[in-house]
């Protein structure tokens, strides 16, 4: 894996297989969105924080974790001051925290290739449907091995814009650099099947 | 499903993510902020099609989904989709689905074309996003609307630019 949000630890959660993670956190997370009382939100918030220490995480994450979310909080608050009743505003907010911290320690505590391992494993009740586990892994690691490259070709072309002094048109450079992936996409896939995966 | 589909499927779900390196534009008259990364799905639906082009935005949600950083600002992980953008998220492979049907459905004249990856890429995306965002922020759907007048000259801008990237992209090399 090139990048992801994992970070390394030995706690129960980081031992729990990421099914039943993933599978709490969709249970709960909708579970959150069917009640509005105050109190069961700070339940769930202070529930969910408690479980960063036992992750082996301290403070400072469950806050890095919240600040991408912070002016969401504001706006959230800010609303309900207006046009609606505060404690709504702190519900809207307290549910809110919860489901981020609870969705980022899944993400915190399991390796992507776990996940990735996990739902190809899940895809296979659908091999009935005509869905090929094995080409879905396929296709998610060509996706995975396309990320560094197409980063690369796009700061080539926003170098090649910076050189013509910004004036260059957004068209001209985005048409030949999709024919060069396509025609890229076309020559991986011949070298696949040369190399017989085949379903 | 040939290998070719594969693997045209994984590189415009690499492709949506590469679009959030571009940096984002501040509007001269609202001074929003718009981001290239919500031409993925319409680049998608219009040079894939509904299957291959809906498939690709369903993988580039997976791979955000394990915990890769690859949105706009460096988010991902499953945190987003409860969020404020998470409806937007959720939207967009029904947006590369319709883009895909309605550009095969209204023919190969341009006006057409525009229109199809408007409904889509524009329509399909407020219509699912907005309400979602409303309910996070615990705001009116009406006030949600609202908020979202600032973003739609930048989104007419960028079905134009994929309408116009995606006929010459035909031209050049066409795909079946």
């Amino acid at each position: 894996m090139i990048f992801d949000s994992y970070r390394s630890g030995d706690s129960v959660l980081h031992r729990m297989a990421p099914g039943p993670k993933l599978l709490s956190l969709c249970v709960l997370g909708t579970l959150l969105f069917f009640f509005d009382e105050i109190w069961l939100a700070a339940t769930a918030f202070a529930a969910v924080s408690m479980l960063y220490p036992l992750a082996g995480f301290g403070p400072a994450v469950i806050l890095a974790q919240l600040r991408p979310v912070f002016w969401v909080f504001v706006l959230i608050v800010a609303a309900q001051l207006l046009f609606g009743d505060a404690a709504f505003g702190v519900v809207l907010a307290l549910r809110l925290a919860a489901l981020v911290l609870l969705a980022a320690l899944v993400t915190l505590t399991t390796r992507s290739s776990e996940i990735v391992d996990a739902l190809i494993r899940t895809l296979a009740f659908l091999r009935p449907l005509g869905v090929n586990p094995a080409r879905v892994g396929l296709t998610i690691s060509l996706a995975l091995r396309f990320l560094p490259v197409l980063a690369r070709i796009t700061g080539e072309v926003r170098e090649a814009q910076h050189a013509r002094g910004h004036g260059g048109n957004p068209v001209a450079t985005a048409i030949p650099t999709t024919v060069r992936t396509l025609k890229m996409a076309h020559e991986i896939a011949e070298a696949i099947e040369a190399r017989g995966f085949d379903d | 499903m040939t290998t070719r589909d594969l693997v045209l499927i994984a590189l415009f779900a690499a492709l949506t993510a590469a679009l959030a390196l571009f940096p984002p534009i501040a509007l001269p008259l609202t001074g929003v902020p718009i981001t290239a990364q919500s031409m993925g799905p319409m680049l998608a639906g219009a040079i894939l099609g509904m299957r291959r082009g809906g498939l690709s935005q369903v993988l580039f949600l997976l791979l955000v989904m394990v915990g890769l950083p690859l949105l706009s600002g460096g988010r991902g992980g499953f945190g987003v989709f409860p969020g404020v953008t998470g409806g937007f998220l959720i939207s967009w492979p029904i947006a590369a689905v319709v883009i895909g049907l309605l550009w095969r459905r209204l023919g190969s004249g341009i006006v057409g074309q525009v229109l199809a990856v408007a409904v889509g890429g524009i329509g399909v995306v407020y219509l699912i996003g907005t309400p979602w965002m409303a309910v996070v922020l615990g705001w009116s759907i009406d006030a949600g609307f609202a908020a979202m007048l600032p973003f739609l000259p930048g989104d007419i801008i960028k079905a134009l630019l994929t309408v116009a990237i995606a006929r010459g992209v035909a031209r050049a090399y066409p795909l079946r």
